[in-house]
């Protein structure tokens, strides 16, 4: 699959002389939905802002669909939705109308139809007539999902698309996420939710202090998650691994008092049982025993940190 | 050219108006009224006659100024400040669109909107004075470049302003004065000699010279200086909304 869209090296330092992104690159491929991952004040929202236009970049190149998105940004913005974080939204325009607009500014001439297909798509439609200050948060939201896809996009920015929103409405917006990825919408969204891109992402990208740390499948974060480590304590210390233990992946922490054992909880078999009695052969005395699981949510703590660091 | 960007803001700036239609067609009808009863009738009987014109058909001309360019710096102010406000001027920032179409949409509505207040306030003058329209063509050209220049003026406030307050500042400190000062109830001939020369550094001097030029075929200034001075200062507001798009001065971070 091509990449559609395409960030080179880009910088943003703010007129203040804080630096929002140092320097990102990374490459989207068309139809996949990419997750980025950080905390508040990470660069999520500057790096959407800067792809659409509601920033200046300071250096490096943003390529969407093959257009630059500074010198040629009606080519790019042409094929770009971008559901903000902020509900923004004129407060006596009725919904049919407001999404209309945002067809006509992206330059696709009136079509009824195409616009009653989306507020349907949204569970819009029975709203069509009102007022959007009328209408819930949630609701609201909705709107602006609706106006970002009033003019076709193939790339779908959704900034914090379930922040303040509740567990059943955030379920909804991810089945219109999914919805629109059956229909070959590219997506990228920020969350701060660790759930969120687990159950919607292809890809994960964790981006805090204005860097990419890491962009990763998320299956292949999934297979981290997977992993545990045992840690078996001896009760005397030893100064290496024995040689009838070099079979199975250990390490020596804790200056020698503890074996640490890796292994896959999904694996047909953990090969604790034969690891134990190995041990056991081998002449070492078990003190106790610890199993611990590392999360998404360690990863990314851990990448914070490091990032922080 | 992005037309159907241009008629998608042109449009939905004209719903607002036609929305408050009452308010945007009462008060201007109200307060010309107000104007020719208390110049017109009260202060006017006093005065007689101004280079031949009688004082009530004389201001006519001022009061349309007033009006128009009153109303085209509010409407085009408050119609890009208000979308920068509620934070919905990020559909436009992402959108395809460039500064001219944004100007023509947004302008062109506040233009149409002064325009029309215009229209009004010389029907309603009609009704409270006799006077004739020695020059309709130029009288329109004038009328449509005010609405124009002042509206893009506003435009300019508009995207200045950070506050409502600063919103508010500008048509009520300068505005305001130059207009009351701009000969709208007066010939600068009335003033004394000193004044008549401070008088012509204030711009809207030449334009109610030139409108009222194109009623009644006398000026304060020449007429060409008149078109010369609306045209010179429309390039002047056009090179500025330019520049603020090329730099994303007060819109984009």
């Amino acid at each position: 699959m091509a990449a559609i869209v395409d960030i080179r090296d880009l910088r943003k330092v703010y007129s203040g002389g804080f630096e929002a992104l140092k320097g990102v690159s990374l490459s989207i491929e068309e139809g996949e939905i990419l997750a980025l991952l950080g905390p508040n004040g990470a660069g999520k929202t500057t790096l959407i802002s800067t792809i659409c236009g509601i920033t200046n970049p300071s250096s490096g190149q943003v390529l969407v669909g093959g257009h630059d998105v500074v010198k040629d940004y009606r080519g790019a913005r042409a094929i770009i939705g971008l559901v903000p974080q902020e509900i923004s939204l004129e407060p006596f325009t009725k919904v049919k109308d407001t999404v209309a607009f945002s067809r006509g500014l992206f330059g696709k001439p009136r079509d009824d139809a195409a616009i009653e297909k989306i507020l349907k798509q949204l569970s819009l439609w029975d709203k069509r007539n009102a007022r959007t200050v009328e209408l819930s948060g949630g609701m609201k939201r909705r709107v602006l999902i609706a106006k970002a896809l009033s003019h076709d996009p193939k790339v779908l920015f959704l900034d914090e698309p379930t922040a303040g929103v509740d567990v059943e409405l955030r379920k909804d917006m991810w089945d219109v996420v999914a919805e629109l990825k059956a229909l070959g919408v590219t997506i990228i969204l920020t969350t701060h939710y660790i759930e969120e891109a687990e159950a919607i992402a292809d890809r994960v990208g964790v981006i805090n202090g204005g860097q990419l740390l890491l962009v990763e499948e998320k299956d292949a974060l999934m297979q981290r998650l997977g992993q545990k480590t045992l840690q078996i304590e001896l009760s005397e210390s030893v100064t290496e691994i024995p040689a009838a233990l070099a079979a199975y992946d250990l390490d020596l922490v804790k200056d020698g008092s503890a074996l640490r054992y890796t292994y896959d909880t999904r694996a047909e078999s953990t090969g604790i049982t034969r690891l134990l009695a190995a041990i056991s052969e081998a002449g070492l005395h078990l003190r106790d025993l610890q199993t611990q699981q590392s999360s998404l949510e360690d990863i990314f703590v851990g990448l914070v940190k490091e990032g922080a660091a | 050219m992005n037309f159907s960007a241009i008629w998608a803001m042109y449009t939905s700036e004209m719903v607002r108006f036609f929305r408050t239609i009452a308010q945007s067609f009462i008060s201007p009808v109200l307060s010309t009224s107000l104007y020719f009863v208390v110049f017109g009738a009260a202060i006017g009987s006093r005065i007689d006659q101004v280079e031949g014109v009688s004082y009530g058909a004389f201001i006519v001309p001022g009061l349309i100024m007033l009006s128009v360019m009153t109303q085209a710096i509010s409407n085009a102010s408050f119609g890009i400040y208000f979308p920068k406000f509620i934070g919905t001027i990020y559909e436009l920032l992402s959108a395809p669109v460039n500064f001219l179409e944004v100007v023509l949409g947004f302008v062109g509505a506040a233009a149409t909107k002064a325009l029309f207040i215009g229209v009004v306030i010389l029907v309603t003058a009609g009704l409270f004075v006799d006077f004739e329209i020695q020059h309709p063509l130029a009288m329109v050209l004038f009328l449509l470049l005010t609405c124009l220049s002042f509206s893009l003026f506003g435009f300019i406030i508009g995207i200045w302003a950070q506050n409502f307050e600063q919103l508010q500042l500008i048509p009520l400190l300068v505005i305001t004065p130059l207009v009351f000062l701009g000969g709208s109830f007066y010939s600068i001939s009335m003033l004394p000699p000193i004044w008549q020369k401070i008088t012509l550094f204030n711009p809207v001097v030449y334009l109610i010279s030139g409108f009222r030029w194109s009623f009644f075929g006398t000026a304060d200034v020449p007429v060409g200086l008149s078109l010369l001075a609306i045209a010179g200062f429309t390039a002047l507001c056009m090179g500025v909304i330019w520049w603020i798009f090329r730099t994303g001065w007060r819109i984009r971070a």
